[in-house]
C-alpha cells in the first residue's frame, strides 16, 4: 500500500478515535468561546464543552444545516477574520442567496492533503499527467482538484470545462495519464473522441478517472471502465466541507473519510438519531480541522451508509457509501447543485411569466439537459411571436444566471401546470443512471 | 378619411404546439355558433399562436378566456388583390414604398377574389396608402 500519510492512513483505529475526540474537544471549546453562532446553538441546546467527556458525545452538540449558512450570508458565522483568508468559493443556495466559503491558509492545506491522501491511494504521484476538467471559478471543483494533484507531484493540465476537442487533443499530445471531471463528462468525451476517430483506450495514456459532483451507480462505472480502459473512480465533497474532499481507494469500496479531519456521523433524518454502521441514513459531517468556517454536525442532505471495518488496502479510517439518494429535492445538473426553490425565486421577480413551474430533466448524449415549463401571463401575451420569443430569452437568461446552468424554457398556457397541495412535485427527472 | 371602419378585429391565441390544441379553440367556437373566416397559425419551438377573423369577436373572446387561453385581439386589414399573378406584389409595393412593416400577413381566395389580410406597424397610414393608391380595402362590417 503506497501512502501519502502512512502514519495517520493505517493508524489503529483506538488511537484515531483519540485523536478524534481531542480534536472535538478543543474545536467545542473553541467555537463556545469565539463563535456567537455556536454559543447560542450550545446554549439553545442546554449542552457545555465540559459535557463532552468521550467521542459518543458529540450526539449532544446541535445539528448544523444549509439554511443556516444562507441566513448568515455572506460571512457572519465565520471564525477567521477577513485579513486571515485567502480564498473564496461560491456555491449555490437554496434560494437566490448562494453560500460563500472562506478559507485560511491552513484549511487550504487540510483539504489539499486530504485529496492527496486520496489521489495517491488510487495509484497516482509524480509522473502522472492529471488533467483536471472540472470547472475552475467560484465553483471548487477545478482548484481543489488542482491543488491536490500538484501537491502530489503530479503534472496538472488545467483544462476546466468545455471546449471539448481541445481537451481531447491535448489529453493526447501531452499524454494525460488520469482525467479528473464528472462521470457524465467523460462519456461525453468518450463519444466527441470516437466522432473525432480517436479511441481513448488505444490513443490515448490515460487510466484513471477522478469521478464526482454528481450521483452515478455501479452500471456506470462499469460502462465507462470498459469502453474506455481506465480506472474509475468516484470522489465525493461539497463545498461547505472545502469541496471535493474524500475518494475512494484502489478497492473501489467506497470513499475514506479521513478521521483526523472530519467526524462522519449517519443520522435517521427523521429522528436526528444516530444509525448504526450499515444502516441508511443521512450523512453528518463535523470537519475537525477548520480555522474559518466550522462545521458541527453539518446535515449535508446526502443518503449512504457507513462501514468502519478496516478497508482491504489496509486504511483504518471508515467509508461511506455511493450517494443514494437527497433528503430534500435537490438535483445535480451538469455538476452544479440546483434547488427547485431557486427557480421559484428567480421567476417571481419576472412579471411576465407565472409562479407555478415544472423542470424536466433529460440526458441528452451523455449530458443533463433541464427544461422549465413556465406559464405565460395573460398581460404580456402579444400577437407577434417575436414578442413571445424575447419572453422566453429574458428566462432563459434570468435563469442561467442564477443558477449557472443553461435552461431550456418552454412557455406554456396559463393554468395548465399542474397544481400541487403541499409538497410540489414539480421535477420529472427522466435520467436513466 | 374615415379609416375606423376599415379595422378588423382579430382574435390572436396563445397556444401550445401539441396535439389537440386547435381542436379545443375550433371545438370552443362551434359551440357558440362562431364563424371562423380566415386563419392562420404561426409556430415557434414549443408553442404557437392562432390568429383568426371571426364573425363574433367578443364572444369568441369571452368564450376563450374563459377556458383560460391567453387571448387579445388585434387590429388588422384586409385588401382585396387580383387573383392572378403579380396581384400579391401590388398590394405588397404599396406599403413597401411607404415604409410600412408588414409584421405578418396570410390570406384566402374566395368567390369574390383573393383577400389579403395585413398586420402593419402603422394601421391608419397603411389605409390610407393603401386607399390612394385605389386599391379595395374590405370594411368590418364584412367580417363582423
Amino acid at each position: 500500500m503506497v501512502c501519502w500519510d502512512p502514519r495517520i492512513e493505517a493508524m489503529p483505529k483506538e488511537e484515531l478515535k483519540r485523536m478524534q475526540y481531542k480534536l472535538l474537544k478543543s474545536l467545542v471549546y473553541r467555537l463556545y468561546s469565539f463563535s456567537p453562532f455556536y454559543h447560542d446553538r450550545m446554549k439553545e441546546q442546554k449542552v457545555h464543552p465540559d459535557d463532552i467527556r468521550e467521542l459518543a458525545d458529540v450526539h449532544k452538540l446541535p445539528f448544523m444545516f444549509k439554511r443556516d449558512l444562507r441566513d448568515n450570508y455572506p460571512d457572519k458565522i465565520f471564525t477567521a477574520t477577513q485579513d486571515e483568508l485567502v480564498r473564496y468559493h461560491v456555491s449555490s443556495g437554496t434560494t437566490g442567496k448562494p453560500t460563500v466559503v472562506g478559507y485560511t491558509q491552513n484549511d487550504l492545506h487540510t483539504w489539499t492533503t486530504s485529496l492527496a491522501r486520496g489521489l495517491t491511494s488510487v495509484g497516482l504521484g509524480r509522473g502522472d499527467v492529471i488533467q483536471v476538467s472540472y470547472g475552475y471559478g467560484l465553483f471548487t471543483g477545478g482548484l481543489g482538484m488542482h491543488y491536490g494533484a500538484e501537491r502530489i507531484g503530479a503534472t496538472v493540465l488545467p483544462t476546466s470545462v468545455g471546449n471539448t476537442e481541445r481537451q481531447i487533443e491535448l489529453m493526447q499530445d501531452l499524454g494525460a495519464t488520469a482525467i479528473a471531471c464528472t462521470p457524465s463528462y467523460l462519456l461525453h468525451i468518450g463519444e466527441v473522441a470516437a466522432k473525432m476517430g480517436v479511441d481513448i483506450k488505444k490513443d490515448t495514456n490515460l487510466r484513471t478517472g477522478i469521478l464526482g459532483a454528481e450521483p452515478w451507480t455501479e452500471g456506470m462505472r462499469n460502462r465507462i471502465q470498459d469502453w474506455l480502459g481506465i480506472r474509475a473512480y468516484d470522489i465525493y465533497g461539497t463545498s461547505e466541507l472545502s469541496g471535493p474532499m474524500f475518494t475512494e481507494c484502489s478497492e473501489q469500496k467506497g470513499f475514506h473519510i479521513w478521521s483526523d479531519i472530519a467526524l462522519v456521523e449517519i443520522i435517521d433524518p427523521k429522528t436526528g438519531e444516530t444509525l448504526e454502521p450499515g444502516e441508511k441514513g443521512e450523512l453528518t459531517i463535523t470537519i475537525l480541522q477548520k480555522e474559518a468556517l466550522p462545521m458541527i454536525r453539518y446535515r449535508i442532505g446526502d443518503i449512504t451508509s457507513m462501514e468502519e471495518d478496516t478497508c482491504s488496502c489496509g486504511r483504518t479510517h471508515p467509508r461511506i457509501q455511493r450517494i443514494q439518494g437527497r433528503v430534500d429535492d435537490m438535483l445535480i445538473i451538469r455538476g452544479i447543485n440546483v434547488f427547485p426553490s431557486q427557480i421559484e425565486f428567480a421567476l417571481m421577480a419576472i412579471p411576465e411569466v407565472g409562479e407555478h413551474f415544472q423542470i424536466v430533466v433529460e440526458r441528452k448524449g451523455a449530458l443533463d439537459d433541464m427544461l422549465v415549463r413556465v406559464e405565460l401571463n395573460k398581460e404580456s401575451f402579444s400577437d407577434k411571436i417575436n414578442d413571445i420569443m424575447k419572453v422566453r430569452q429574458k428566462v432563459e437568461h434570468r435563469l442561467r444566471n442564477s443558477l449557472n446552468v443553461n435552461v431550456d424554457v418552454e412557455l406554456v398556457e396559463p393554468g395548465s401546470l399542474p397544481r400541487f397541495e403541499g409538497k410540489s412535485k414539480k421535477v420529472i427527472d427522466k435520467r436513466a443512471m | 378619411m374615415d379609416t375606423k371602419k376599415y379595422v378588423i378585429r382579430q382574435i390572436s391565441i396563445f397556444s401550445e404546439n401539441r396535439p389537440g390544441r386547435l381542436a379545443a379553440i375550433a371545438h370552443a367556437l362551434g359551440e357558440e355558433k362562431i364563424n371562423i373566416l380566415a386563419f392562420s397559425i404561426a409556430e415557434a419551438n414549443g408553442f404557437g399562436v392562432v390568429r383568426a377573423l371571426v364573425d363574433h369577436p367578443e364572444k369568441a373572446h369571452d368564450k376563450l378566456l374563459s377556458l383560460g387561453f391567453n387571448i387579445a385581439f388585434t387590429d388588422v386589414i384586409a385588401v382585396h388583390m387580383k387573383d392572378q399573378p403579380g396581384g400579391l406584389y401590388e398590394v405588397a409595393k404599396i406599403l413597401g414604398d411607404a415604409g410600412i412593416n408588414i409584421e405578418y400577413s396570410y390570406a384566402y381566395s374566395g368567390k369574390e377574389g383573393a383577400v389579403l389580410i395585413l398586420r402593419v406597424d402603422q394601421v391608419e397610414d397603411a389605409i390610407k396608402r393603401i386607399k390612394n393608391s385605389g386599391a379595395t380595402l374590405l370594411e368590418r362590417s364584412v367580417f363582423h
